[in-house]
């Protein structure tokens, strides 16, 4: 039985669009601002996990070739990495350092390291939270 | 110039409020899962709206603060409650569940039978009755 779901799918394409948009804010405001990594990847993960349900899983993962499980793995090695970096400066583990940069567009920006372990933060979520779905969603 | 802005929002966010009430009596009062989600839907859709708006214009007023966030809820939930509410009763149409009492048309039902073919026997019409005179599984 084929189904009709225009209304659903072209909701799904406005929506995940709005809530990627969010996810991203929340995940660079969280140095200053309610945030982080760790809301900003499941709200990802929450954008993708919709994009399977109204448009089917064969159909999403034709589009987004990434495999989550190396996600996850890559997003603990920048973790473990960034904490590594102060080791290698002769610092203790997980050390941070910020400064302030003048860039081309946004002027004076802090720029901090706790920036980059929040990048593996969240991509660690994301690539755990869409895989324990994947997994539970096949019959294997 | 901070008064004005306290009664602005007050009252945008009590006619919110007053709107998800009335939406709530509707969800108690109606008859069936279809008037019930049209009750639910619009109304308290309007009723957040409302309230959010409220919000947005006394921070905005009162502290000069333009929050975009509350203008991403607002369109956010403008753009998928209805939604919602059209997958809910489509689901709860194709799980044959009773239209109320006195209902007179239904128009639905002919295009269904002739394209979505499936049969309406009447071992998978849901009976209400049976299912709240049914005792709770206990352990």
């Amino acid at each position: 039985m084929k189904q009709n779901d225009v209304i659903l799918q072209s909701v799904t394409r406005v929506a995940v669009v709005i809530i990627l948009t969010f996810s991203i804010y929340l995940f660079m405001n969280g140095h200053h601002h309610p945030g982080g990594g760790f809301i900003g990847g499941l709200s990802t993960a929450a954008a993708i996990v919709l994009l399977y349900l109204s448009f089917g899983i064969e159909k999403v993962r034709e589009n987004i070739r990434m495999d989550f499980k190396k996600l996850a793995a890559i997003g603990v090695l920048i973790a473990v990495g960034t904490g590594m970096t102060a080791v290698v400066f002769g610092k203790p583990f997980l050390t941070q350092a910020f400064d302030y940069f003048n860039l081309p567009i946004f002027g004076e920006t802090e720029l901090a390291s706790a920036l980059i372990f929040d990048t593996g933060v969240a991509l660690a979520v994301i690539g755990t939270a869409v895989n324990i779905i994947l997994s539970i969603s096949e019959d294997r | 110039m901070s008064g004005s802005g306290e009664v602005i929002g007050a009252a945008l966010i009590l006619i919110g409020a007053v709107f998800s009430l009335i939406s709530a009596i509707g969800n108690v009062r109606l008859p069936d899962v279809y008037t019930r989600s049209h009750a639910a839907s619009k109304s308290s859709t309007l009723g957040v709206l409302c309230a959010l708006l409220g919000t947005l214009l006394y921070f905005l007023i009162s502290d000069g603060y333009f929050s975009i966030r509350l203008i991403l809820g607002i369109f956010f939930v403008f753009l998928t409650a209805p939604v919602a509410a059209h997958m809910i009763c489509r689901s709860a149409y194709r799980h044959h569940v009773p239209l109320a009492e006195g209902t007179v048309q239904d128009e639905l039902k002919d295009y269904y039978m002739e394209n979505e073919n499936m049969e309406l026997d009447s071992e998978d019409q849901i009976d209400v009755t049976e299912i709240e005179s049914k005792p709770l599984a206990t352990d």
